[in-house]
């Protein structure tokens, strides 16, 4: 690995967005703060209504806000041609700019992405004559290479076929394509693989990496799977409740995590290596209702390690740990010293 | 493991369930859709046994078939030595006493208008095992307690609940007719990581208390290595291996099985070189001649598309459907890594 130049392509300062319903509101993300480099492949990981995907959308500037929905923060982004620029600062006529040709985004089911009276070359012509001045004919073209590219064997079929005649596995790469085609330095991928079968999550792993090597894109992944962050990213932060619980480098999420939440998560993922009479690690209750607010720590309610009067009282603010580590407990100090 | 005499709780044997393809103006059939091919196998009580492989491989068809939620196009499935092949309607709504079923998606399995208690106890009437209200409601509260959801859950309805706790009630209800067989399809694919290791444990429980035997189809390998006795990986229709579970997992003999495995992104492990399969499944109404996987398989030879390969014994009650015994031998599966405690295999020296 090459050290990452100092300077950030992605910078995400305080991020929170809160929607605004009758009864309550509800606070999806909370301050959350990260930086991605260069060629750098960072993990987003949490439960479902962790915040991870909002988070996501935010970085496209897809939230709309206004009527209800109150965005805050700052999201520092290099363009292709060095200028900076506030992805939450822009107008639409100014994101659609940046959309796609500096920061793309795939998402968890391609089928409700793809339009489906459309044909797949028609699609992905149209997205590369957005990006690139380019007549039809030179696109199609380019749609064929790409396609080839992405390990699509019949890309003439495929450019002819409407995507519900394609299995997921071929969708996901029609869906790439796309994303691809404005060659963006940074690809927020959603879940990605979560739709697909265990053999084709694989081969589109192994796609991504290989995009990812030729182009030195840089990638925020967005999973519910530990397993897959370890074989992706370098750089992972974990999500609860909308906060980033723990930040750390993948090389130390399985041995050195220290937020009790991150650890409980990977004792309950199931293994092929154990023996079946292992019980499978339990995290007791829920993930957290937005809606309602708990004091101090997110997770206390399902902490092994929640200390009454503490835990329930204070909220932990994000503590250093290392040089690249942050941990949102009040605990790790004690927990380290009894570990 | 126990003796081979010993009964066997249920018997599927050469179970096929073709669905037509009809197409044209005057609607004819054009071919079929071989979504179960010749399938067979058996579950002894208190087992469970696992069915893993992809989307379309056919694994939740031969669920359905196996509690004839579907009809099977042909084969016989025996259950406690009775086949349940030809049972009327009466004798099918006994059998539904003994064997029950539970379903993966949570939220679509629940009839929203329903309070928990009704749901909980709807097979219980259907079945005409409860008089009067008081019993009825005892039972849905013993019910509740079985799979930890106190009595305060009993008169809500099922938007109140989260996933985990929608699948307890559908557990619940799977449990009320005191059944001696589950029909797990997918029960934990629609939960967060969590939930879902409590609900494997949950099973794993009630298997233990109430004696039960479980058909756990999943497509995750990974889950199943936590709850089955034996495993049987499911490919187009066919059966490509079964065994018990620790020979499935540490030296599984068909290429199927292994690219399974080698497929699960495992935690903590080395970043190591998986073997991954090239295309797609293929369409089935049109499976490859001879062996089905071979379009697949990096190890196919010409021999493997003459002639469909049976399942062979080739250990105790480990039978696998290749016929390359050749390069499993020499090359791959046994050098397992040690890391952390877990075994995975590596890339095969070629």
């Amino acid at each position: 690995m090459t050290r990452p130049p100092p300077e950030p392509l992605l910078d995400v300062r305080r991020l929170s967005v809160t929607f605004m319903t009758r009864e309550r509101d509800i606070a999806a993300v909370k301050d959350v703060s990260f930086a991605l480099h260069q060629g750098e492949t960072l993990a987003i990981v949490g439960e479902s209504g962790c915040g991870k995907s909002t988070t996501g959308l935010a970085l496209m500037g897809l939230i709309d806000r206004g009527r209800g929905t109150n965005v805050t923060g700052s999201i520092d982004l290099v363009r292709k041609n060095g200028t900076r620029c506030d992805i939450l600062g822009m107008d639409d006529r100014a994101l659609r700019g940046v959309r796609g040709n500096d920061i793309a985004m795939i998402f968890q089911e391609p089928m409700s992405s793809l339009n489906p009276v459309y044909s797949i070359g028609a699609q992905v012509i149209e997205a590369l004559r957005q990006h690139q001045d380019i007549d039809t004919r030179a696109a199609g073209e380019k749609a064929r290479a790409l396609l080839a590219d992405l390990g699509i064997g019949d890309t003439n079929r495929c450019l002819e076929s409407y995507p519900h005649q394609l299995s997921g596995g071929m969708r996901q790469r029609v869906m790439i394509a796309i994303a691809l085609s404005g060659n963006p330095r940074i690809l927020v991928a959603d879940e990605p693989t979560t739709a697909l079968d265990a053999t084709i999550q694989a081969q589109i792993l192994e796609l991504l990496q290989k995009v990812q090597q030729r182009t030195g894109m840089s990638m925020i992944f967005i999973t519910h799977n530990l397993g897959v962050v370890g074989e992706i990213a370098q750089r992972a932060i974990v999500m609860y409740a909308g906060e980033v619980t723990e930040s750390l480098p993948v090389s130390a999420l399985f041995e050195h995590a220290r937020m009790p939440y991150t650890k409980a998560l990977l004792r309950s993922l199931p293994r092929l290596g154990e023996r079946k009479s292992e019980k499978l690690a339990v995290i007791p209750g829920s993930p957290p209702n937005l809606g309602n607010r708990l004091s101090g720590c997110a997770f206390h309610p399902r902490c092994e390690y929640f200390l009454k009067g503490r835990c329930d009282a204070e909220h932990p603010g994000l503590d250093r740990v290392g040089s690249d580590h942050a941990v949102r407990c009040l605990r790790w100090r004690d927990l380290e010293a009894v570990a | 493991m126990s003796a081979p005499a010993e009964a066997q709780l249920l018997e599927v044997s050469d179970l096929r369930k073709w669905y037509d393809i009809r197409r044209g103006v005057i609607p004819r059939v054009r071919g079929h859709v071989r979504a179960a091919d010749g399938v067979s196998f058996s579950v002894r009580p208190r087992e469970v046994l696992a069915l893993a492989g992809e989307s379309g491989s056919g694994k939740s068809t031969i669920g359905r078939c196996v509690l004839r939620l579907i009809e099977p196009t042909s084969g016989e499935i025996k259950f406690a030595g009775r086949s349940i092949t030809h049972l009327n309607r009466r004798d099918l709504r006994l059998f539904r006493r003994k064997a029950q079923m539970i379903f993966q998606d949570p939220y679509g399995s629940l009839d929203p208008q329903m309070t928990i208690a009704e749901i909980v106890a709807e097979p219980l009437d259907v079945q005409g095992m409860v008089s009067g209200r008081k019993d009825r409601r005892g039972r849905v509260i013993e019910l509740l307690d079985m799979v930890a959801l106190g009595p305060e859950y009993a008169d809500r309805r099922p938007h109140e609940l989260s996933g985990g706790q929608r699948q307890r009630v559908g557990i619940a209800r799977a449990l009320s007719v005191g059944p001696e067989l589950l029909v797990a399809d997918e029960p934990v694919s629609a939960l967060d990581v969590s939930i879902q290791a409590q609900i494997v444990n949950l099973l794993e429980e009630l298997k233990q208390r109430l004696n039960l035997a479980i058909l756990f189809i999943s497509h995750d390998i990974a889950v199943v290595n936590h709850i089955s006795d034996r495993i049987a990986t499911v490919y187009l229709g066919r059966i490509m291996e079964i065994g018990p579970t620790r020979r499935i997992i540490d030296s599984p003999r068909h290429p199927y099985t292994e690219a399974l495995l080698s497929a699960v992104p495992q935690p903590g492990l080395e970043r190591r070189k998986r073997i991954v399969l090239t295309g797609d499944v293929p369409n089935p109404a049109h499976p490859p001649s001879g062996c089905v996987f071979r379009t697949r398989c990096r190890y196919a030879l010409p021999a493997c598309a003459a002639e469909r390969p049976p399942l062979r014994e080739i250990g105790k009650e480990h039978y696998t459907a290749c016929i390359r015994d050749d390069v499993f031998i020499s090359a791959t599966t046994p050098k397992l890594q040690r890391f952390d405690g877990i075994e995975t295999q590596m890339e095969p020296v070629e």
